[in-house]
């Protein structure tokens, strides 16, 4: 059974902040929402409400920035780069300041539909120079970002997870390198964010199965270690699949297929994701059903890639986990 | 740094500056010069608190943009002095008035007269449009409405650190049409940051006439209504403006509206109105008598701009 960590973003952040008076903490009428509560209420000092306003947010933290700060901006991701892309390029990206982007609700993690889900976050970060870009995908990696985040010279785009998160690994963040949860020789599953915990419930199916999959898990998706990726690739025999929770243009999917074209490597690449689509309003099991980002769709991808099928139903699959849906840290909420 | 020239002489000597500049090189922001000459000439002279300038007089070319393999990189503000914590700090929040900007640090004795040759030059840091690496600029400020939250900001994390120097901002009035600048208004005086803004109010924007392109109605009743502390003064006139500038704003931001003429000391511009954001002469006729007729004006000789 996975342990789930309720809230690890809200202790892991005060634990790394509280007394560090470089370190301010913004939030643009979402404090809650991002689990900053607590440390605003027992922080004031290094807390600033900048009310619904990102585009003077983004600026702002660029001149606190100037002036030797390292601001952490929370609010919801999708509200960090559309409306205020100007500013993040002008004020926190060309002039390479430390703010550190806390983006909560990373893709289809909301119910909140087209306006709160950020599909093409990593795409439009992928194409900022100077930018680097985390994600997390559990409560490992929520509890260790903050450090991750704070040791980069220069702006640095994460992807948070809230409420109440899996625990899959043991070791913190390492910028830069990427996890090996599997290795096998026959197709290399490359995931991240919430999507690796779907590769995971698959994997027990597919070794029945007959096949020999070998798992990768990125956190840190610029820079990009891409000798690693292809050594990694040189040791399967039939190719790659990528699955993130993100449009395949611009995100994992394309970093890898990139990596592959760069190479001449001629193997099949399946990228599976939103494929040219925006999501809707609903649960997170349901849109990642939907829309093909769970588990199962992993396994769909497999057979494609294969040109076989292997009757793996859902029932094949380990139990997806079952979050309290009354939970006061339910991962749904707005 | 001593003053060496009243603040009227340095105002006439950057609009003689960009006059000669303009016609040499058949256009530029001419008008500019007119409305912000008194402004930027009193902000260098005597409202600023500015070491002495850390970079050198002729300004060194294109160094690259800033990035992990650019470890050198630096941007223009060294021609502002150092950035420490009892000198004060500008921000120019319209780019487009780099021209000006930069015949102000030449009048006050801070780059050398050739910087200004470097303008719009391939491969110059002297840009059109002031880049952070450009003289007398520290952050990029080409996107019109986003240099007054980067101020606001900076003030904010200087209060912090107890700081004694000031954070000025020189604004134009088009930008009150974008509404971050609102946004920062409203959380300096949220934050009760005190920071420093004096705004060329010239009605001009690039379409034409500000009232032709989107009328922005009583800006003064608004900044009020947003928490400034907000002062209209004739921008023409500098006791007024000194006058705006010493009253007491306590745990707001100042903006001092400055109401200029945009084409206050070249009367001949009032030909070229509405479309006075960008003056390219129109034919060797036009060039010929503006020549004629901002020497004038200026109490200069004509440029001989055919070699």
């Amino acid at each position: 059974m996975v342990e789930m960590v309720s809230r690890p973003y809200a202790s892991a952040f005060e634990k790394f902040a509280a007394g560090n008076p470089d370190i301010l903490c913004l939030s643009a009428d979402l404090t809650s929402s991002c689990e900053i509560d607590g440390f605003r209420d027992r922080h004031p000092d290094q807390f600033l409400s900048m009310g619904m306003a990102e585009q003077n947010m983004m600026s702002f933290a660029g001149g606190l920035g100037l002036a030797g700060y390292r601001p952490f901006i929370h609010t919801f991701g999708v509200f960090m780069y559309r409306r205020p892309y100007d500013q993040l390029m002008a004020s926190i990206a060309y002039p390479r300041r430390k703010v550190r982007l806390m983006g909560f609700l990373p893709g289809v993690t909301t119910p909140g539909g087209m306006t709160h889900q950020s599909i093409e976050d990593i795409s439009v970060m992928r194409s900022i120079p100077n930018m680097t870009i985390l994600e997390t995908g559990d409560a490992t990696e929520v509890e260790s970002i903050c450090e991750a985040a704070d040791s980069i010279d220069g702006p640095v785009w994460c992807r948070v997870l809230r409420g109440s998160v899996p625990r899959l690994f043991d070791t913190p963040i390492k910028v830069g390198e990427m996890r090996e949860l599997s290795t096998g020789d026959d197709i290399l599953v490359v995931t991240s964010g919430i999507c690796t915990e779907e590769a995971m419930r698959a994997r027990a199916a597919l070794k029945k199965a007959g096949l020999s999959i070998r798992h990768l898990h990125l956190h840190t998706i610029k820079p990009f270690d891409s000798k690693a990726l292809l050594d990694q690739i040189g040791s399967v025999k039939h190719g790659v699949i990528t699955l993130e929770n993100h449009v395949t243009e611009g995100g994992v999917g394309s970093l890898v297929a990139e990596t592959m074209a760069d190479a001449g490597v001629g193997k099949r690449l399946i990228r599976l994701g939103l494929k040219d689509t925006y999501a809707h309003g609903g649960s997170r099991p349901y849109l990642m059903r939907y829309y093909g980002l769970d588990a199962l769709a992993l396994v769909r991808g497999v057979e494609d890639l294969m040109g076989q099928t292997f009757d793996i139903t859902e029932d094949d699959l380990d139990a997806a986990r079952v979050d309290d849906v009354h939970s006061l840290v339910k991962a749904e909420a707005l | 740094m001593r003053n060496e020239k009243t603040t009227e002489e340095i105002a006439l000597g950057i609009r003689r500056r960009v006059y000669e500049h303009s016609m040499r090189n058949n256009g530029g922001y001419l008008s500019q010069a007119c409305s912000a000459g008194e402004q930027l000439a009193w902000l260098y002279n005597e409202a600023l608190n500015l070491g002495e300038p850390t970079l050198p007089m002729v300004p060194k070319p294109f160094e690259g943009v800033p990035s992990p393999n650019n470890p050198e990189y630096h941007t223009g503000a060294g021609y502002n002095g150092p950035a420490t914590p009892d000198y004060d700090r500008l921000f120019i929040a319209p780019a487009h008035y780099a021209l000006v900007a930069y015949a102000t640090l030449i009048e006050v004795g801070r780059m050398a007269p050739e910087g200004l040759d470097m303008f719009n030059k391939d491969g110059s840091s002297v840009e059109m449009i002031g880049a952070e690496h450009s003289p007398g600029m520290e952050v990029h400020n080409g996107t019109l409405g986003i240099g007054l939250s980067t101020a606001a900001g900076l003030a904010y994390g200087r209060k912090l650190r107890g700081d004694t120097g000031k954070t000025w901002v020189f604004m134009s009035d088009g930008e009150v049409q974008e509404g971050q600048t609102w946004e920062a208004v409203q959380a300096c005086a949220f934050h009760n940051i005190e920071v420093k803004a004096i705004m060329d109010v010239n009605d001009q924007q690039c379409d034409g006439a500000m009232d032709s392109v989107m009328e922005v109605g009583d800006i003064r009743t608004k900044f009020i209504n947003f928490g400034a502390h907000c002062v209209e003064v004739d921008g023409h006139d500098l006791t007024a403006i000194r006058q705006a500038s010493e009253e007491n704003h306590e745990g707001k931001p100042l903006i001092i509206l400055a109401r200029t003429n945009p084409f206050h000391a070249m009367s001949i511009l009032e030909e070229r109105f509405p479309r006075l954001h960008y003056v390219r002469f129109k034919s060797e006729d036009e060039r010929a008598r503006m020549n004629v007729s901002i020497a004038k004006d200026l109490g200069v000789d004509p440029v001989d701009y055919s070699h």
